[in-house]
């Protein structure tokens, strides 16, 4: 009897050991990506650096009607370890209703402790709802992962940086793309597997059209240049006259503050703040915008910031590492002028 | 053609343009004597709302405010209410509620009072989530669209365009739904002194967190916030040549 007991508590302490192992072992992640035109989104490749810096495995998923092709480039990016992909049309669009149930049901079949995606329009429509069908809290925008339970995120527009801890068995993510290196594609080739888990879920709404601006431009939430432009520009056609030009003799993207926005000058996919895109350039170079506390949310973890305003004064200047007082009608054009030249 | 029953969930925050002080523990930020306001993105939600009864009348039956948080909240409901929300509802705690715990409270409040739209911002500027909406309308199983730029009502079908990465999505779906409201949608009213003495007079119920139940507790702990690091201005330029010099010095051109 008395042996019996021991030779219990025996099996049971070793089959807690086991399952703490087994445990720790299955750490692993998914890492959602979006797509477009059988591609990987660039804004997409962060969020994999972000999944390595985790720790596990990484197995990257994708959905949609031409999910193979996307997964067979996926496979050859750096640090993915596997790519789930589900070949079905109804997920082209990315509408959360029928997708976020597809990721529920994926993640809890494949038992995954982790699951990023970027801090995109595509992840923040998308992730939140599938962890309430998780019941699971997300962390959002996370821009450092510390360890497998404990990341790095801004908040209050990012002028305090809050370092939370989860003991949730599943952690739901978005990543600050401009936080992390893209993902490089390399020579690995990891295998590829079509995944069984589909549960076809009614999509609620239906998609009826997209007006994306159009642009040669580099994409301003990647590139390694950004030129922006305030209010100061004073309407939408100096914007249009003094703002292409500096970008093209820079090779930048456009920004625009969200007093320029606003005001009509420049189309709302424009606008760097705590409420528009976060970027974070080799230069960002702030024309005629004062720096509101928002509008700094979006752009102070540029490399280098430059900054033209006629303000003295103007709170963008604490920030900038060159400044020019002057008046932007005549600085641009003369700076246009000069970087052309130096190009030459 | 059903009417509609609107909640606007609204959060009171630091107001927008005053700097965060960090709490002396090192793991709040410290709100005490700050300048609290409704939170922007609520603002336009209320006036979406309000936008909705001015162009459809009687179909709107109801626009109910609701907030979770300290008691004070409630001026922030009153600003609502003067701003056209017909009654409010608080759910008076000092907790700090999470996304996913504010979201299974609006569920319970949705069924309750039979709601068939919600209109929320799409997300504080304090805690910069993003997330309640989407949860709720994961929740409770509904349509979701987020970051409405325009939204137009025709019978049952709710048509909204979006702001998206790269320009405007349009989707529509069908009532009941849930919406996140972006900066691009409307320009709020100001509350006038009428309205806000006739706020005074509109029912404002008050409930405590225990009548909604288990399972809100946090599921994340804040080890510490900590301020950003600084930066320092590299100091100013004559001219342009002197601008162009400085950014090569830099190693940015």
């Amino acid at each position: 009897m008395l042996a019996n007991r021991t030779v219990l508590r025996a099996l049971r302490t070793s089959r807690s050991n086991a399952t703490y192992a087994t445990v720790s072992r299955l750490l692993s992640t998914l890492a959602v990506l979006e797509h477009r035109g059988g591609k990987v989104s660039a804004g997409s490749l962060p969020s994999i650096s972000a999944a390595v810096a985790i720790g596990g495995p990484v197995t990257a998923f994708v959905a949609g009607a031409d999910s193979a092709a996307v997964a067979a480039e996926a496979a050859k990016l750096e640090g993915v370890s596997k790519v789930l992909h589900v070949p079905n049309g109804a997920y082209d669009k990315g509408m959360p209703e029928n997708f976020a149930p597809l990721l529920a049901e994926n993640i809890k079949a494949g038992g995954f402790t982790h699951v990023v995606c970027a801090h995109s329009a595509f992840g923040k429509n998308i992730m939140p709802r599938v962890s309430a069908l998780l019941d699971v809290q997300q962390i959002s925008d996370i821009t450092a992962v510390k360890d497998q339970n404990t990341f790095v995120r801004p908040i209050y527009a990012g002028n305090a940086i809050a370092t939370v801890k989860s003991s949730q068995a599943t952690n739901v993510i978005t990543v600050r793309g401009t936080a992390f290196a893209p993902a490089a594609e390399g020579s690995n080739a990891a295998p590829v597997e079509q995944s069984t888990v589909d549960p076809n879920a009614p999509q609620l709404c239906e998609w009826v059209e997209e007006n994306l601006a159009k642009s040669e431009r580099p994409d301003l939430a990647t590139a390694s240049k950004v030129v922006s432009g305030g209010r100061g520009l004073k309407d939408k056609e100096n914007f249009d006259k003094y703002m292409p030009p500096l970008a093209d003799a820079l090779g930048a993207a456009i920004g625009a503050s969200r007093a320029a926005v606003d005001a009509g000058f420049a189309d709302n996919s424009l606008q760097v703040g705590q409420t528009g895109k976060v970027v974070a350039p080799q230069l960002y170079m702030a024309v005629g915008i004062s720096g509101a506390i928002q509008h700094l949310a979006g752009m102070k973890d540029s490399k280098v910031i430059a900054a033209i305003n006629k303000d003295a004064d103007a709170p963008i200047f604490q920030v900038a590492d060159v400044g020019l007082v002057a008046d932007l009608f005549t600085a641009v054009p003369e700076l246009t002028t000069k970087l052309e030249a130096e190009k030459k | 053609m059903s009417n509609l029953r609107i909640l606007v969930p609204i959060k009171r925050v630091l107001d927008y343009a005053i700097k965060p002080r960090i709490a002396a523990s090192g793991k709040a930020i410290d709100l005490t004597g700050q300048k609290m306001s409704l939170n922007p993105f609520d603002e336009l939600s209320i006036e979406a709302s309000v936008r909705l009864r001015e162009a459809h009348g009687a179909r709107i039956s109801d626009i109910l405010a609701f907030s979770a948080g300290p008691t004070k909240s409630q001026d922030a409901l009153r600003t609502a209410m003067a701003m056209g929300a017909d009654r409010g509802l608080l759910v008076d705690t000092n907790n700090e509620l999470e996304p996913l715990a504010v979201a299974k409270i609006l569920k319970k409040v949705v069924e309750k009072e039979n709601i068939n739209l919600v209109i929320l911002g799409k997300q504080s500027i304090d805690d910069d989530a993003g997330q309640t909406g989407q949860m709720l309308a994961g929740l409770l199983g509904w349509g979701q669209a987020t970051q409405a730029a325009e939204i137009e009502l025709k019978d049952d079908v709710v048509k909204v365009v979006k702001e998206v990465d790269g320009g405007t999505e349009t989707v529509q779906g069908k009532l009941p739904m849930v919406v996140t409201t972006d900066l691009r949608l409307n320009e709020p009213r100001y509350a006038s002194l009428p309205n806000i003495m006739k706020a005074k007079k509109k029912k404002l119920d008050k409930e405590t967190l225990e009548s909604y139940g288990e399972g809100l507790q946090g599921r994340l702990e804040i080890l510490e916030i900590a301020e950003p690091p600084p930066r320092q201005g590299g100091g100013k330029v004559e001219d342009v040549s002197g601008l162009v010099g400085k950014l090569k010095e830099l190693g940015a051109i």
